[in-house]
């Protein structure tokens, strides 16, 4: 009789310990989401600053300029539910305005231009990587919370379900001399 | 920035993925980063200054082949200590989900962990058992890098989740500023790998080079590499075999200076390539290659662009091609011109700047890697830490 009362009382320990586990393993999950989300905001806000830059900066032709100025201010302006739709875009404007490897080379060429096109450069390469990695954050973290043990126990507590970042990314040609990336 | 980076494999032993870490390591101290290398090394092998060792590796029958790995009670403390002491910003895996040092520094660390994935092997059934016990480890990576679009693909469908390509990186100006050997030049195939690996490709160069010394009975055939050179050439006709070169193990002097004075850069390899650097050296030096169809190498050549692509373990096919490669001057010109182009994407410069971008995002705002200490973790979320 008391065996069997402390094989139970072993066994809920151990089911105890392995629930607690399971939430700290959740809990990382989430901070590694945050962390991730946030670099996605850093990266998203650096490429519409440039992209804003470069178009009141006069070295691109009027009507370019409007439409880049357009698609960034947009972008950074965007309410939290339109945010996927202004970034998509805003690259679809990068992409029409540096589609020809001759633009960036004549923003190349004007004073302060070189520098001005780095940065557009490292910014929409850095932006597929952040989505990448913060998506790739969400999908381990869905995987675990869809789990019967974190269900039925609620070990995820309030935290609202993750959602991935879906968006065009796709950088201009010229700005992209990469395979894959 | 202080860089932490795990290698699984021994350092004393030579590899694509440690050559590859060494390479890494010293193009971000070159730049003023602060690096640090966990490697498995014997105690007695001298190592850079850079390099910190694990203990020995022990040789373990896994995958097919006996690998020599890292793991145990001696090996996990080793690796803690590390992490204590090194009090990284960034810790760059390469292989994490090999039973190795990879793998156990993911399961003691904590914050911004890069995991580099170099091989595309099919999921093996070690790896399906073992998934529940590798999620928990492998979820901990912040960001995962492929180093080539195919092996990107595999990993998608082994481990789920997603992953940025940047191709692994060559000294391009090193293989191009190499001085030819006239001895290694007029009607000369190249190869480098090992003899006596059949996933090389050797065998089907050999199948190959009766046709092509038919059509060109001035070619001759260089092979650099380790293993039994008499072995290699049985199966060529007696007459034949002067026609083939060993040169043993070369340096990397000398490897460049062959590429440099080859006419045709032959890589039969008939699998197991998630990249194909030795491709990149080729064109780096102006080598024209031609390489089986591989995913992997179609990928490096630019879907066949930068060099000429035969059907994989057709000794027919290869036999053509070089035929028509080694008596084309102006095919061969171009492939060079194109070929020299195109690698640029894959100099350390460009290579090293997209890693470090990756370490960027990932410590934007984190904290810096420590010890994952589950104990005091769990008494935490109890409220029986005293502060």
């Amino acid at each position: 009789m008391i065996e069997t009362f402390i094989w139970i009382v072993a066994a809920l320990c151990a089911i105890g310990l392995y629930l607690s586990w399971t939430a700290g393993r959740l809990d990382r999950l989430h901070a590694r989401i945050d962390a991730a989300r946030a670099a996605l905001d850093a990266q998203l806000l650096r490429r519409a600053s440039v992209a804003q830059e470069l178009a009141t900066s006069g070295m691109l032709d009027p009507a370019a300029s409007i439409v880049l100025y357009q698609a960034a201010h947009a972008a950074r302006q965007a309410e939290e539910d339109q945010r996927e739709v202004a970034e998509s875009e805003l690259s679809q404007a990068l992409r029409a305005v540096f589609g020809e490897p001759e633009q960036m080379e004549a923003v190349q060429e004007a004073p302060g231009g070189e520098e001005a096109a780095g940065e557009l450069a490292a910014a929409v390469r850095r932006v597929p990587m952040a989505r990448r990695f913060h998506n790739d954050a969400v999908r381990a973290a869905r995987a675990l919370r869809r789990h019967r043990k974190v269900r039925w126990f609620r070990l995820a507590g309030h935290a609202p379900f993750p959602m991935a970042f879906e968006m065009d990314d796709e950088p201009p040609v010229a700005l992209a001399a990469r395979p894959g990336g | 920035m202080r860089i932490g980076i795990v290698c699984p494999y021994s350092w004393d032993v030579p590899g694509g993925v440690q050559f590859h870490i060494r390479d890494l390591a010293e193009h971000l101290i070159g730049g003023g980063h602060e690096v640090s290398v966990l490697a498995p090394a014997d105690d007695d092998t001298p190592l850079p200054p850079y390099v910190v060792s694990a203990g020995r590796a022990v040789p373990v029958p896994y995958n097919g082949s006996v690998a020599r790995l890292n793991f145990g009670f001696l090996s996990a403390a080793r690796v803690r200590r590390w992490l204590r002491e090194g009090t990284f910003d960034v810790i760059h895996i390469h292989e994490p989900a090999s039973p190795s040092l990879g793998l156990l520094a993911c399961w003691a660390a904590q914050g911004p962990i890069v995991a580099t994935f170099h091989t595309s092997n099919p999921r093996s059934r070690a790896m399906i058992a073992a998934y529940p016990i590798l999620q928990p480890a492998l979820e901990k990576i912040s960001a995962r890098i492929a180093v080539s679009e195919y092996a990107r693909r595999t990993l998608v469908e082994h481990l789920g989740g997603d992953a940025v390509v940047i191709p692994n990186g060559v000294d391009v100006d090193f293989f191009a500023g190499a001085e030819p050997k006239a001895e290694w030049q007029g009607g000369t195939l190249g190869f480098i790998g090992r003899i006596d690996e059949p996933r090389k490709g050797l065998p089907v160069l050999m199948r190959a080079l009766p046709r092509i010394l038919e059509a060109r009975p001035d070619t001759r055939l260089l092979v650099a590499g380790r293993g039994d050179e008499e072995e290699a050439v049985a199966s060529l006709p007696a007459g034949m075999r002067g026609r083939v070169e060993f040169l043993g193990m070369v340096s990397d002097e000398d490897k460049a200076r062959l590429l440099r004075s080859v006419d045709v850069y032959a890589a039969p390899n008939t699998g197991g390539e998630s990249f194909g650097i030795i491709l990149v050296e080729a064109m780096s030096a102006g080598a024209p290659v031609l390489a089986s169809d591989l995913d992997a190498f179609a990928q490096v050549l630019d879907q066949g662009a930068a060099g000429d692509l035969f059907a994989n373990e057709d000794a027919e096919a290869l036999a053509a091609a070089a035929v028509r490669l080694l008596g084309d001057a102006d095919r061969r010109a171009g492939l060079r011109e194109r070929g020299s182009a195109h690698v640029r994407r894959f100099d350390w410069s460009t290579v090293g700047a997209d890693i470090l971008a990756v370490y960027e995002t990932v410590t934007d705002g984190a904290a810096s890697v420590a010890e994952d200490d589950r104990a005091t973790g769990l008494r935490a979320r109890w409220g029986l830490v005293r502060d």
